[in-house]
Parts: C-alpha cells; structure tokens; sequence
C-alpha cells in the first residue's frame, strides 16, 4: 500500500490554545485510519484542517506526493477528500437528491437532473452495500440513513479519502455494524477512511492503523494488531497525572443523595438511552465524582437532578423527596446548589451587572425583598461581601457580567452558589477553560465545602481534576456506569478502559486471568 | 417603600449616560443628513426645519399638539419594549391599540349613571383589557402551540381592525346610521383637558404615570426581574427555576394591554367617538420608539417626543415651505437608522476594549 497523503509538522494556533502542535499523519491508500484521542486532543481541529475549513498556522500537506493547499472545502472536494461531520450537514426539507447536488458544478447548468442524478446515487451506494432511495425527504430518515446519504453524498463528489467524525456517536450498536461493512467494502475498492473516534473497541476492530493525540500532539502512530485496548487505553491517557489527592479532614457523613435505576430515553427513537440504569449515592462531606469523554450523558445526569429534564424513570432521593418528580425551583431551594457547565450560555446572564447576577437563584426568597419588590439595596450589600469573599476581580459591583474575563466568571457562580450554603452542590466542569490559579481556587472552595459536610458530585472530563477531588469516581460511557473506583485504588490504564468503554468488572477479571500478559504491557 | 426610590442602583451609570450621548449624535447626525436631502430634492432644508420645529415648539397650541402626539406613542414604545425586555416581539400593537379603544369607547358609552370619578377609570380599565386579552391570545399560542408572536400578532392586527370596521359600521354606529362613526362617550368618561386653549389632554399625565409603572416593574419588581432574565437568557431562567410560560403570559397581557391605552386614551381624549381609522400607525411608530429609547423608560420618552414633534411639525412643515410630508418618513427613518446603527457599534467598540483590557491583564500575569 503507497502513501496518499502526508500531514507534515502541522500547527494550529487558536486565540490562547495551540491545538496542534507539530503534528504528523501519513495515511496509506485503502487503509482504514484510526484517530484517537479524548476530548481536546486535536482530533477534529486536524481533520478540519485537512478538509479545508481550517487553515493551519504551518506546516504542509501531501496528497499522493504533491503539495497541496486548500483555501475553502470545496478545494479540498476537487481534490477527493471529503468529511461526514458529527452534525450531519443536510437539509431536511429537500430530497437526498437535491442534497447530493447541493454545490456539485458537474452538470446542466440550468437545469438539475434529478432523475439522472438520482439513478446514479442508487447505482453508487449498491457498489458499496448501501441502500438509500433518492427521492425520499432527507427529514423523514432514521440518523443511521442520513449519515449513509452523508457517505454517499461525499462519494458523489468524488471523494476517495473520506473522514468520518465520531460516526458511531449517533448510531445504535445495530446501526454501528452495519457502518463497519460499509467502511469495509469502501476500502475494499481502494477508498482511504480516516476514522475519528475514543471508543477504543470500535478502533481495535475497525482499523488498520491508529495514530493516538493527546493535548495537541502525536503520541505515535501503530499498527493496530501489534496495540491491545489496553496498551491504546494508556496511550490516550497518558502517564503525567499528578496524583496529589488532598488530604482530607473529616470522615464522610450520612447518605444524601440516593439515585436509583436513573434512565432517560432519547426523545426521537425510544430504543436509544441516554442515560440508562444509573445508580449512586452521594454522601455528607464526600465528592462524587462523575468521569467519561464529553457528551456521554453527564450534562443528561446533572439536568435530570436539578429538574431541567425529566428523568423517563428511576428515581433520585434526597431529604425525603424524589428530585426526580420535582420542579427546578423545589429542588434548589432544599439546600441544592448547582455549578452549571457553561457559565456563558447558563450561569450568568452575561448583559446584566453583578448585582443582578447574584440574585438570580434567590431572588424570590424574603432575605431578597419583602413583597413583590426586590430589595436591591441588600442584594448589592450581599455582592460587595461576594466579591470581596471570593476576590473577584471586577472595577465595580455593577459591572456588566460581560466584562469579566471567564476565571472571575466562575467565581461569581461559584461565589453565588457555595454562598446559599447548600448541602448538596452539583458542580458540572467547574474549572473549564481557567488558567492555573483560578483552577487551584475554585478547588480549594470545592475541597472547603466537602470539608464542612456538603455532599459533592463534581462532573469533569478533566482527568486530573477527578482524580485529585473525588473519593470515589463513577465512569460513564454512553449513558451507562463503566464503573464505580477510589481514585487511590485505581490506574490510569483502567480509567481510559472504562472512559472507552469496558467494564470495571471485565477489566478486573481479565486482569486476573491474563496477570502475566498484563504485566508485559505495562 | 424608601428602599424603591433611594436605592442608589445605577442601571450602569457611566455607561447610561454614554449609551445616551451617542444616541443623541447619532439623532443629530442623521437630522442632518435628513436637511441635506431636503436641499438636494430642491427645497431649502433651513426653513423647512424652522417650520418644522414651529410646528412642534414654537406655540403653546404647537407644543399641545406635539403632547397630544406622544401620547400613544409612549404607551406602543412601552408596549413593544415591555414584550422585547422578555424576548418577544410584539407587532401586534396596532391591533391592540385598535382592541382598546372599541372596548373603551363601549364602555364610555354604555355604561351610565356613572359620576366621572368612577366612570373615567372604569373606562380606562376596559381600555387596558381590551389590548390586553388580545395580546394574550398571542401569548397563549405562543405557549400552547409554539406558534411565532412575531406571525400571530399581526394576524390579530388585520383582525381587530376588520373587526372595529365591522362594529363601527354596525352593531355601535350613531343612530340613525349615516355616518360610520359611534355616538360620543358619555362626558363622565371623558378625558380632562391639560393645557387650556390646546387640545393636551390628562391622558399624557397618565401615560408618565406608566412610565413610571413600567420601570417600577421591570427593575423594581421580582417579576420584573425574571422577565428581563428570561429575556436575555432562557436557558439561565431554566437553570435559576423561572416559569418562562407563565411569564410570555404576563407580559403579553401588558404589553397588549399598555397598546390598549393608547388607543383607549387617544378616543377618551380626543376622538370622543369611535370611527374606522383612529390610529395613523400609531402601533408600529411605537417600534421605532422602543428602538430609539433601547427599551428604557426615560429613551422612551424621548423617543416619543421626537416622532410625536415630527408628526406636529411635519404639517406645518409641508404648508410653509412646501416640503412634502413623506420627507417626513423618510427622516423618521434615517434617525431609527442612524441610532440602531449607533448602538450596535458602541456595543462592538466596548466589546473590543474589554479585550484590551483582559489580554494586557493576562500579560501582566
């Protein structure tokens, strides 16, 4: 198999983060490329580069030994490569014709030949074992269909490396399989397939090779019989945690929160779960920690518990109440407090000041006014303390919350929410996107609040921030329990196992039954 | 009580009186902008403006007038404002408008043996209902059905007015039924005049008074409070527990309800009976009102007081220096132009400074 394409030292600066460094990928003709790595490890940032939406900050690219450069998408499809994104790039009121044709400039130019067009996409995707039918309205298929009309679309446009983003993220495991022949017969007829993905099962059976990122940069490229999962487990992970755990002060209390059978159905198909069977307790004075790569149901998880969404089964017992019945209100105002994951889109109401900001949980209570009138005078008193508390760097109290810069964002959620003195805090990435100290402050409020009995559950794909605040770690993959662990009794290799899908039984019996082989690898 | 008015919340003072500043250039440029035009059509813009501020100042009876002009414009700006502070946009003004003067106009008329001290208010009251169940509809099939306010309302538009059409030609015209008008209200259900020898009636008063009201609700009030979130923030007003429902309901019921007044108050005040065309697009003027005074009680009614003056001084205007009054129009546009433009970019230049400000402190760090 000859090299198709060479990706030479390609960097990628974004405002503040390098995404790529340096990277290197070469991928043969008819292989199957696997790109792994955890959220943030620059899989997408390089694949966009490649098909031309980003451009990269140095570094070259070779298809078939030619220099090559793409100033839009549509130079990187005449030059055959082509993307099916994770969000499907469809228009769902127009045929799989109609979108097929979409910026295609073979053709009449006046008028579409629908007809023409359409026998040809049905003779395309039989060559391959794919069955679509032209006419139907792109808005009445399954997800599994669109993204076969988004192979096929790709195809009909003549791309021969084709990068799948994360495809089986939407598919059920039926759906899956049924992906896995297709990409099989493709590179069966000489199509390259780049396969972005951190399932580590999928990679080991799908691919041929993988190239593993982490934060930005090429850990190495393997091929894939000579890797166990286990070895690519490691490799996504990486070694460098620091295992700091801080000391804790006081024993752990009383159960208080009990989540049982916890299930959430997808709302379009009611075979797929978003969140399935999940069951914990979170006690007094304790962090629960909730693990996994992004988007595998712990945004789900903390809206079922604060009533944003409502749970299809199960249920969530706190203080004598089901907060899975309950209304967002109710649950806050039983001594919940919630530490949302974007402070932008949800925590604070960014054109309003400070002062504004910090009522926003409490202002109905009678400490915030009497009557139908807010009591501004004391709400501003109570947002000069805040501020001062959590020294939150602001020109003033009525500052636009717009105007901060994001670490002192946090605090003021986090000011607000520790200071309603709750039992329960659910803090969902409360150190996203902070530079070094704010993250050592907002822990060192996290670690004091555990430390005066408030039960916990911290929700972070941020592996060293879990394991060095969390007494116990729960791993959640595609809305299932991988696992419950003590961060002192695990390693890093389980935790990528489990972040990629294996059981923390599975693992532990294999490790038993293949000790020796074990060993090896580490 | 002491509390609501001491409080020494400044609604970002500086950047208040900065937002006000560039308003008011903006209004200024564009003025002139509108006076070149006027002199390259071929009219001399001096004593176009000169008749034109006359018209609107220069008299007491001028000045009435120009009153008498604001007066619906400060209750649609506040209408239309009120719906946007919760991000709606009502466009049903017009309609409501319509809504609250049929009501108040059968009151006015129907209800007798009233003295005025009970009567006027009562009248006033079925005024504000009227706009305000029609604004409600909108709100229900917002809430209900999903249905876009923005489409709704001005369906109800056509339909109200249709519907006034009907009952002024109809069911209420003046016996015997020559003239397509009701039969006045009853004198107790009249509005008193303000300024004698003008046609300013207490219906300003009343609107000031609203003013006030509204401000007290949307900055004062806790219900104001979450509408204001859930206007600017839907998914923090989830996370914080509001009713969003509840509150399109609320605010759809006043924002109808404050057009309501304006037409209730224009027939109480002026009209005295109601006939097909009371408004002269009084509910979309209140847009461009609400745009001007970027939803805020004190730009409101300066933004009331600017096209209420262009309404006065635009007839003037046109019979002495024989500009037409469709320049008018065009002004009136350039201005909302010109002060949307304005804001958007004070927005972006803020916005970059801000940049400037955390890239420097993150160096220093």
């Amino acid at each position: 198999m000859s090299v198709i394409l060479e990706m030479e030292n390609i960097c990628k600066q974004f405002p503040g983060v390098l995404a790529n460094d340096c990277v290197c990928l070469s991928v043969k003709e008819g292989e199957v490329h696997a790109l792994l790595g955890e959220n943030g490890a620059g899989k997408s940032t390089l694949m966009n580069i490649l098909c031309g939406l980003y451009k990269p900050t140095s570094g070259e690219i070779h298809l078939e030994g030619e220099l090559v450069r793409f100033n839009s998408a549509r130079d990187a499809m005449e030059r055959g490569i082509g993307m099916v994104h994770q969000h499907f790039m469809l228009i769902p009121t127009m045929t799989v014709t109609e979108n097929c044709l979409i910026g295609d400039k073979e053709g009449n130019a006046i008028k579409l030949d629908r007809k023409e067009a359409g026998q040809r996409l049905k003779e395309l995707a039989e060559r391959y074992g794919m069955e679509i039918d032209p006419d139907a309205i792109v808005g009445t298929l399954s997800v599994g269909e669109m993204q076969r009309v988004e192979i096929v679309k790709a195809l009909f446009r003549g791309a021969k490396i084709l990068i799948l983003d994360e495809p089986t993220a939407v598919l059920t495991p039926q759906e899956a399989r049924a992906l896995f022949k297709m990409i099989r017969a493709l590179t069966d007829n000489q199509f390259t397939v780049i396969f972005i993905s951190h399932k580590l099962d999928e990679v080991k059976e799908i691919s041929d090779r993988v190239t593993v990122l982490r934060q930005g940069s090429v850990v190495g490229t393997y091929d894939i019989d000579q890797c166990s999962v286990e070895e690519l487990a490691r490799l996504m992970v990486g070694r460098e945690i620091r295992f700091d755990v801080i000391e804790r002060r006081q024993a752990v209390g009383d159960t208080l929160l009990e989540v049982n059978n916890l299930s959430l159905h997808r709302q379009q198909s009611s075979e797929g779960k978003l969140l399935d069977d999940l069951s914990f307790e979170v006690r007094e004075g304790e962090v629960l920690g909730i693990a996994g790569v992004d988007g595998n149901g712990q945004a789900e998880l903390v809206e079922c518990l604060t009533g944003i969404l409502r749970a299809s089964s199960g249920e969530a017992l706190y203080q004598g109440n089901d907060l899975l019945k309950l209304s967002t209100r109710d649950i806050m105002s039983k001594d919940v407090s919630h530490i949302p994951q974007d402070r932008q889109k949800t925590g604070l109401v960014m054109p309003m000041t400070l002062v504004e900001n910090f009522a926003l949980q409490d202002y109905y209570k009678k400490d915030f006014g009497k009557g139908i009138f807010l009591d501004w005078i004391g709400v501003e008193d109570r947002s000069a303390k805040l501020i001062k508390d959590f020294s939150v760097k602001t020109p003033s109290t009525y500052e636009l919350a717009q105007n901060l810069s994001g670490g002192n964002q946090q605090k003021v959620v986090a000011a607000r929410e520790i200071s309603r003195e709750p039992k329960l805090l659910i803090a969902m990435h409360p150190t996203r996107g902070l530079d070094v100290g704010a993250v050592e402050y907002i822990h060192n409020q996290l670690i004091d609040q555990r430390d005066k009995g408030v039960g916990i559950l911290l929700v972070s794909t941020e592996m060293e921030e879990i394991m060095r605040l969390s007494d116990r770690i729960i791993v959640l993959y595609e809305g299932r329990a991988m696992g419950c662990v003590r961060p002192s009794e695990t390693t890093i290799e389980e935790m990528g196992l489990m972040m990629g899908g294996r059981k923390l039984d599975d693992i532990r019996k294999g490790r038993v039954k293949e000790a020796p082989v074990e060993e090896n690898i580490m | 009580m002491k509390a609501l008015i001491t409080t020494k919340m400044k609604t970002q003072g500086k950047a208040g009186a900065q937002q006000i500043l560039v308003s008011f250039s903006a209004t200024v440029f564009a003025l002139a902008l509108g006076m070149l035009l006027i002199y390259a059509i071929g009219f001399d813009p001096f004593s176009a403006s000169v008749a034109m501020v006359d018209g609107a100042f220069g008299s007491k009876n001028a000045f009435g007038e120009t009153l008498v002009k604001m007066t619906p414009l400060i209750f649609t700006g506040m209408s239309y404002a009120l719906a946007s502070r919760c991000g709606l946009t009502n466009l049903g003004m017009e309609g409501q408008l319509y809504m609250g003067a049929l009501t108040g106009t059968a009151t006015g008329i129907y209800v007798s043996g009233l003295p005025a001290v009970l009567h006027l208010p009562l009248t006033i009251l079925a005024g504000f209902l009227g706009g305000a169940l029609w604004g409600l509809i909108a709100g229900a099939l917002k809430v209900r059905f999903g249905a876009s306010e923005i489409i709704t309302t001005v369906m109800l538009n056509t339909i109200a007015i249709s519907f006034i059409d009907y009952m002024v030609n109809g069911p209420m015209i003046e016996p015997p039924g020559i003239n397509c008008q009701t039969q006045p209200v009853r004198s107790s259900a009249q509005l008193p005049n303000l300024l004698s020898g003008t046609r300013a009636h207490w219906g300003f008063v009343i609107a000031i008074a609203f003013v006030v009201l509204f401000w007290l609700f949307l900055w004062r009030s806790k219900r104001g409070y979450e509408v204001r979130v859930a206007g600017l923030n839907l998914s923090a007003a989830r996370y914080s527990g509001i009713h969003t429902d509840k509150n399109i309901l609320l605010v759809m019921f006043l924002a109808g309800g404050l057009a309501g007044l304006a037409g209730c108050n224009e027939i109480l005040g002026i009209q005295i009976r109601m006939i097909p065309e009371i408004s002269p697009g009084y509910g979309f003027d209140g847009i461009a009102v609400s745009l001007i005074g970027n939803n805020t009680p004190f730009g409101i009614v300066i933004g009331a007081l600017l096209f209420g003056a262009f309404r006065a001084g635009g007839n003037r205007m046109q019979i002495r220096a024989k500009v037409p009054n469709a320049i008018v129009s065009v002004v009136q546009a350039l201005v909302i132009f010109a002060v949307v433009a304005s804001q958007m970019l004070l927005d972006k230049w803020n916005e970059y400074q801000m940049k400037k400000i955390h890239r420097q402190e993150s160096e220093e760090a």
